[in-house]
């Protein structure tokens, strides 16, 4: 602000609110005064990091700790104390398999069927989420008619709970939904959606790109809107072709944005449940189970909930997603470097 | 006024005011409804409150997922509600009261729950009085009487079996053009309402369930094929995983459906939301080569074991099951009733339509007709273990992903592991 010539506007001594804040801020003067003099100036980083520190290992630490411990665990009681001691049985059910590309030979066949769907469904999600936010961003990047207006349409979605997402669309994909009143209208013949295994496949990946591609084009556009102009203007000048200027300048300048957008697509495609639960309810079969689902179910849909056996399960998923995530930090770090 | 009279005024007013609220007890009840009990429930309970003013109960409505999903885990968790209305008595046993110390007949509840106490109880306890039946429920068709008279399609006589009802319902929707000839809720319990026709036992002399035998290998069997032969959609039965419930209630109510197993507790529903809308009528259950036999079932109120409260909580449930208030309950929703005293004298149900009357005969008929093994199946402690087990992978075999024989195979695994997960001490 000073560098704009206009002088930074001090609190008067004598405000009100100047009185109120020295007199709110002197309140602890004294007793910070005495934690620094016990624990020296060194120690007084972690005074300051104890609150933070505390609620993570009450809200995530200890949680974690308890669901590993639960998944060395048996029966069906809830407190860890009423429950047999199993070691590692729970994962070797988990592990136990003929070959792992054939969920039906495996013991807990959901378990790695989950694990198949959440596969194909995080590649394609991630193609097809990546694909449209870049094209999206691309275009709303260039001066076009109500730009912010169709900024604003193509964020909206990520406002809306997923679960209401989900029932919008089933609505829409139903027997006698929207969907199958156009093509009947049109002549054709109704299509069941949810009763063929790849047709509920490819309305999961469209529903959640549907419903999050405006959150990934924002961060794409941002990084959009950060490559220079005077390359563009450069290239123009030099009448480089538009295929070229997207292949050689923006892309390669995006390309941190980029990275960012895809480890984030596959950390959430990697946890998907909610509205491809409510959407496809994880059928037809069990073509559309995803891991997480298979979780929720083991330790709480069934008759005997196997809360041991779900956490096992949580766990191995808990590793994957820790795996991406430090996968992200690392990207992120060299970004930065 | 001087203050020493402000200050007696002050204390007497404080005395009427806190003295009924210190005394008061609030319970709650975890509830859920298919059709209007809610309702009458709640009227019944102010009745109760009007004469013990030292109660208050607190109805927590809740979706029918949420009683066999999250109840478990809040009793488990040693917190919940004081009493609940839950339709796995087997698998809460281990969480329910036993109110005979502070019920004022105990008696009473045995001569018209005997038998339903015994669902009610864990293994071995001969004693124990947990609850009482809101309905006994028993399965079986509903058919669109409409469908079958524009189709100029006979109704099948009482004896029909399964295969006639297929053959006729699929030609009424073939005529008619209703996508969903023959619909089953998809619920374990259900599909036992074929089984056991079919001469499925399930539970062994120990207690325990056996392997699938002949009798639930053909009812699989017919559920598949039924789904092949465009008799039943997948759109039921193949469309969700896992334990998923998918009713049909919606589908008939469209009329989309000639043929519905479902079973009594969807006539209240049924009479109120089809209206004229077209003609409808229970049907005896189909025979299989077993018998003419469909599932029992039910929902009750049990009294939770963490509760502060027993004694009050006794008190409301010997209000709630008293003959008189019973009989009110019943009549007001159309219930078939869990009550043998109230059972042998008969219910006048209020404002059934004829149909409705018509339809609760049957079902009432159907009772008497409920082979042993059905019974034994309900009240088994693991039945909903083996329910879910089968409609899970017996939906998996309709969507085409394994044979029968694999479902067999994956439902007596799924079984096995889970009877010795509960097992674990």
């Amino acid at each position: 602000m000073s560098q704009t010539g206009s002088p930074p506007r001090a609190i008067p001594r004598d405000s009100l609110a100047s009185r109120l804040i020295q007199g709110i801020a002197g309140l602890a003067d004294r007793p910070m005064a005495w934690i620094q003099h016990a624990v020296g100036g060194r120690g007084m980083a972690y005074v300051f990091l104890g609150p933070n520190i505390l609620f993570f290992g009450l809200f995530v630490f200890l949680p974690i700790g308890i669901n590993m411990a639960m998944s060395l665990t048996g029966g069906t009681n809830l407190f860890l104390s009423e429950r047999p001691f199993i070691g590692g049985d729970h994962y070797r059910s988990l592990m136990q398999c003929g070959s792992y590309l054939d969920p039906a030979s495996c013991r807990e066949d959901h378990f790695w069927k989950g694990v198949s769907n959440t596969l194909k469904f995080t590649l394609f999600q991630m193609v097809a989420m990546v694909g449209t936010a870049l094209v999206t961003a691309l275009v709303l990047n260039r001066k076009i008619r109500g730009r912010g207006f169709f900024r604003a349409v193509y964020f909206f979605p990520v406002l809306l709970s997923p679960v209401v997402v989900a029932l919008i669309w089933k609505w829409i994909l139903q027997r006698d939904g929207l969907l199958n009143g156009a093509i009947t209208l049109a002549g054709g013949e109704k299509i069941l959606f949810f009763v063929e295994p790849g047709w509920a496949m490819f309305w999961a990946v469209f529903v959640s790109v549907w419903a999050h591609m405006g959150f990934y084009t924002l961060i794409l556009l941002a990084g959009l809107q950060a490559i220079p102009a005077d390359l563009y203007e450069a290239a123009e000048m030099d009448g480089t072709k538009p295929m070229r200027v997207l292949t050689r300048i923006t892309l390669p300048l995006l390309w941190p944005n980029l990275v960012v957008v895809l480890v984030l697509v596959l950390i959430k495609a990697v946890q998907t449940f909610d509205e491809v639960f409510v959407l496809t309810g994880g059928g037809p079969g069990t073509a559309t189970l995803m891991v997480v689902q298979y979780i929720y179910e083991t330790a709480f849909a069934n008759q005997v909930q196997n809360f041991g056996l779900a956490a096992a399960a949580s766990m191995l998923l808990g590793s994957v997603l820790f795996a991406l995530t430090m996968l992200q930090l690392w990207i992120a770090r060299r970004k930065a470097a | 006024m001087n203050r020493r009279h402000w200050l007696a005024g002050a204390l007497v007013a404080a005395a009427l005011v806190s003295s009924p609220v210190a005394a008061q007890t609030t319970l709650r009840m975890t509830w859920y409804s298919d059709g209007n009990e809610g309702e009458v429930m709640r009227d019944l309970l102010n009745r109760f409150e009007a004469g013990n003013p030292g109660i208050k109960v607190v109805l927590d409505t809740v979706p029918f997922k949420a009683i066999n999903e999250n109840l478990p885990v809040q009793l488990a968790a040693g917190q919940g509600p004081d009493m609940a209305r839950i339709v796995d008595f087997g698998g809460l046993a281990k969480f329910a009261l036993d109110l005979r110390p502070h019920l004022a007949n105990a008696g009473y509840w045995e001569q018209n729950f005997g038998p339903f106490l015994e669902w009610m109880r864990e293994p071995g306890n001969t004693t124990a009085i947990p609850g009482y039946m809101t309905q006994l429920t028993v399965t079986g068709p509903l058919v669109n009487k409409t469908l079958f008279e524009q189709a100029g399609v006979a109704i099948p006589g009482p004896k029909a079996t399964w295969d006639d009802w297929a053959k006729v319902a699929k030609a009424v929707a073939d005529k008619v053009k209703a996508p969903y000839p023959v619909a089953f809720d998809r619920s374990g319990h259900r599909f036992f309402g074929l089984a056991v026709s079919q001469g499925a036992k399930m539970i062994g002399a120990d207690g325990l369930p056996t392997p699938a035998d002949e009798g639930f290998r053909r009812a699989a069997q017919l559920i598949v094929d039924w789904h092949k032969a465009g008799v039943m959609s997948k759109e039921l039965w193949g469309s969700v995983s896992g334990t998923a419930y998918r009713g049909a209630n919606e589908e008939f109510k469209n009329a989309q459906v000639p043929f519905y197993l479902s079973g009594s507790w969807q006539i209240a529903q049924f009479d109120k939301t089809v209206g004229n809308a077209f003609d409808w009528i229970a049907a005896p259950t189909p025979c299989g080569p077993a018998n003419c036999s469909g599932m029992p079932g039910g929902a009750g109120v049990i009294g939770i074991k963490a509760t502060k409260h027993p004694a009050e909580v006794a008190k409301v449930m010997d209000f709630l099951a008293s003959e008189p208030i019973l009989s009110e309950f019943y009549a007001r929703t159309l219930f078939v009733p869990g009550h043998i005293g109230i059972a042998k004298k008969g219910v006048a149900y209020q404002g059934a339509s004829p149909q409705a009357a018509a339809a609760l005969k049957v079902f009432g008929d159907a009772v008497a007709a409920l082979d042993p093994a059905a019974y034994r199946i309900q009240g088994n402690a693991y039945s909903r273990i083996v329910f879910n087990a089968a409609i899970s992978r017996i939906g998996q075999a309709v969507a085409g992903e394994i044979t029968i024989d694999d479902a067999i195979k994956r439902i007596d695994s799924d079984v096995a592991q889970q009877v010795a997960e509960r097992n674990k001490k």
